[in-house]
């Protein structure tokens, strides 16, 4: 008899495991991520697995690029610290299921905000941090100037899993070209098709082909044609179901926008203390209570400024000293001709 | 009483203990699921699926459903799979026997490919085939005819296309020789057997299989032409062959990795097999007369395919899962078109994973399948 009592005590134990375990991950905390996050130390961020000015890590493992930046900044809001992140780095097709799955918690990862990845797939677009829009890239020895040159037979490389293999059939279907759609999982791999020769064109986004094109074997050889097919807003990404989590990385993104608007940048920020702005005053936590509102201490936008800088550094650091597009084009702010223009942060 | 007991609590435990876990996993993923206002359902299968394939068995485009995408992804696995084991099998049992032979080059040969393509790892072999191999060949405009009629360049290989008239003459005209070799063959095995003659039967075959189809082109009214690839320009450098069959450089260079992969562990399969076959049992077999094609043939072989057959399948059935490997060089397989593409414009990751899952498990078991029925067969029928 003793000898089942103890295989039921052990049964009944595991059981208790599992109730409390189950119990746990149900119980509605305010924000689960912040609460992980504060107690883990750093912000999980998933990336690409190598996108010049975007995302891309250097030989000795450090990260840079404008959708790190996001990352940064929130880590600098939430920890204190912007190099208190984790990277991962995701192909264009596992990013959402590390995402929803919770193996990440920010995806910054230049991804398209479409209606159906919104609203279907468990994901929140927080806002954009480059606005983009597909393009073709062909050989320059081609003599192809125009996407109308395309003729029937054309072969395209292309990433799976992205908005560009949807966008490259309605603009072929369109024109009425039949073509071939040679599509990789990765994106150096499609890289290197192109160069290769296997394909006509390659096509992604306009910002995707000017960086990628710095990392083929001989970047003057190559054009990225003038016509732009469609929308790409880029932006960050959370889960479905922690507003406070989306909020905190929506506010992180639109502070550094509002901060290249109101001239704070990372030299003075500390200076900018004693503006006579309140606008500025709020951004750099000298005045109103901005962070209790998502759990965090005054100073959250004054830490991302400081340690990240204002968009128009993290832009000029990334893509336009790094000669990948050097004209901001729409990624101007509003008051220069641009498109980028945020709420007010009050 | 006890006893019974003793013996059923165990087991009442573990089936408890299986339903926990697995309740625990759907209950938990359901409740995230729920909470991410995440759906679950199989209804997106007969959405447009609204992107295109490079290369596919039946009609496809973007405005068939996501269940169509599936099939030609599965279609393609089916196609890489088949013509892989084909050539890994043919090239398995001449490297296995090869490696058995007297001939000191021709051992040493084989034994240096089977150990220099099992121990290198698929992905890179695969890489290799792709991106080094694809980019030594020659620009469509550059390439040489093979033949007259082949271009190989780096778009991929060009054969020309038949083009046929009355080919079910044709077809009818071969189904005809295969009956009539199969009756001379039963007869042939009857006069053997009862006045001890042999019939030249391997001649007639080829004779046969020769002459009837023959026959069909020159009184059948069957007639054959051949569509050549003709080159096309796109722009100033950009060219391309239109018209005949065009295979992509894609399915080139994963069929060959993974038969040569594969054909090395079957090589090794072929080699034990006939080396499990005793000594005795070839001497005996020579001591009666025969000669060393029929030792081979009636004595040796049918004893070693006993060995042979079960690790053959476990090698038939890597190199299929081994294909899902594709998605790294864009061959559109079914994970590539369908874990790949579909899970990512729909995010019905659940869903698509699991029937991806379904999919190899089955076309495991159909293989598995075929293979234990043919093991059966040739098994030893104790009489």
């Amino acid at each position: 008899m003793f000898k089942y009592l103890k295989q039921l005590t052990s049964l009944v134990a595991m059981v208790a495991v599992l109730f409390t375990f189950t119990t746990e991950t149900m119980a509605a905390k305010k924000s689960k991520t912040l609460k992980n996050t504060q107690k883990k130390g750093f912000v999980r961020c998933g990336v690409s697995q190598g996108l010049p000015g975007f995302s891309n890590a250097d030989a000795a493992g450090n990260w840079t690029g404008i959708d790190v930046d996001v990352c940064r900044a929130v880590a600098a809001a939430v920890l204190g610290d912007a190099n208190k992140v984790k990277f991962t780095p995701l192909s264009a097709k596992e990013r959402f299921t590390a995402l929803t799955s919770g193996e990440i918690d920010i995806l910054s990862r230049n991804t398209t905000w479409t209606l159906s990845r919104d609203a279907d797939i468990g994901l929140t677009f927080v806002g954009v941090n480059f606005y983009d829009g597909q393009g073709f890239m062909v050989r320059k020895s081609s003599g192809i100037t125009s996407t109308s040159q395309f003729k029937d037979g054309i072969s395209a490389c292309t990433n799976i899993g992205t908005t560009t293999e949807l966008n490259m059939r309605d603009f072929f279907n369109s024109k009425g070209i039949s073509y071939e759609p040679v599509a990789f999982e990765k994106a150096d791999e499609v890289v290197a098709a192109y160069d290769a020769g296997r394909c006509d064109t390659y096509t992604t986004d306009k910002s995707g082909l000017a960086a990628q094109r710095t990392k083929m074997s001989n970047p003057d050889d190559h054009i990225v044609l003038p016509e732009t097919v469609s929308k790409e807003p880029l932006g960050p990404v959370v889960r479905q179901g922690d507003s406070v989590w989306e909020d905190i990385v929506r506010w992180s993104l639109n502070a550094m926008i509002e901060a290249e608007e109101y001239g704070i940048t990372s030299a003075n920020a500390d200076s900018m203390k004693t503006s006579d702005n309140p606008a500025v005053k709020r951004l750099v936590g000298a005045e109103g209570e901005l962070g209790a509102a998502f759990g965090l201490d005054n100073e959250w936008s004054l830490r991302i400024i400081k340690q990240v800088g204002n968009y128009g550094e993290s832009y000029k650091r990334n893509i336009a000293d790094t000669g990948i597009l050097p004209d901001r084009g729409p990624n101007e702010l509003w008051t220069k001709g641009g498109i980028l223009y945020v709420p007010p942060a009050r | 009483m006890d006893l019974k007991l003793q013996k059923i609590i165990p087991q009442l435990i573990t089936v408890l203990v299986v339903v926990l876990v697995f309740g625990f996993f759907t209950y938990n993923a359901q409740i995230n699921m729920e909470n991410r206002g995440i759906d679950f359902g199989y209804g997106f299968l007969s959405q447009e699926s609204s992107f295109d394939v490079q290369f596919s068995l039946i009609e496809y485009d973007g405005s068939h459903s996501y269940f169509r995408a599936y099939l030609v992804g599965l279609l393609n696995t089916i196609l890489v799979s088949v013509i892989g084991i084909i050539i890994a099998t043919i090239l398995g049992v001449i490297v296995g026997v090869a490696r058995l032979s007297p001939n000191y080059l021709i051992n040493q040969f084989a034994a240096f490919y089977v150990e220099f393509f099992r121990n290198i790892p698929l992905l890179l072999q695969i890489f290799f085939w792709y991106f080094a191999a694809l980019r030594a060949l020659p620009l469509p405009q550059d390439a040489d005819a093979m033949l007259g009629v082949f271009f190989l360049t780096i778009k991929g290989l060009y054969v020309p296309a038949f083009i046929w008239e009355n080919l079910n003459v044709f077809l009818y005209s071969i189904v005809a020789a295969i009956i009539a070799i199969v009756v001379i063959r039963t007869h042939a095995r009857k006069v053997q057997e009862t006045q001890g003659k042999q019939l030249p039967v391997f001649w007639i075959s080829v004779g046969l299989i020769f002459i009837l189809p023959l026959l069909s082109f020159l009184i059948g009214g069957v007639s054959l032409s051949f569509e050549i690839p003709k080159l096309k320009q796109l722009a100033t450098t950009s060219f391309k062959y239109e018209g005949g069959i065009s295979l992509p450089p894609e399915l080139i260079a994963l069929t060959l990795s993974l038969a040569l992969y594969t054909a090395t562990f079957i090589a090794e399969c072929v080699r034990a097999g006939i080396q499990g076959v005793g000594k005795g049992q070839k001497e005996a077999a020579a001591s009666i007369g025969l000669n060393p094609n029929q030792v081979l043939k009636l004595v040796v072989m049918p004893q070693a395919l006993r060995i042979i057959i079960p690790p053959t399948t476990n090698q038939y059935l890597n190199l299929t899962k081994n294909s899902s490997l594709a998605a790294a060089i864009a061959y559109p397989d079914l994970v590539l078109v369908f874990a790949g593409t579909a899970l990512m414009q729909t995010g019905k990751a659940i869903e698509i994973v699991s029937i991806t899952m379904l999919t190899y498990l089955s076309l495991s078991i159909s293989i598995s399948i075929l293979m234990n029925w043919y093991n059966k067969k040739i098994a030893i029928k104790e009489k």
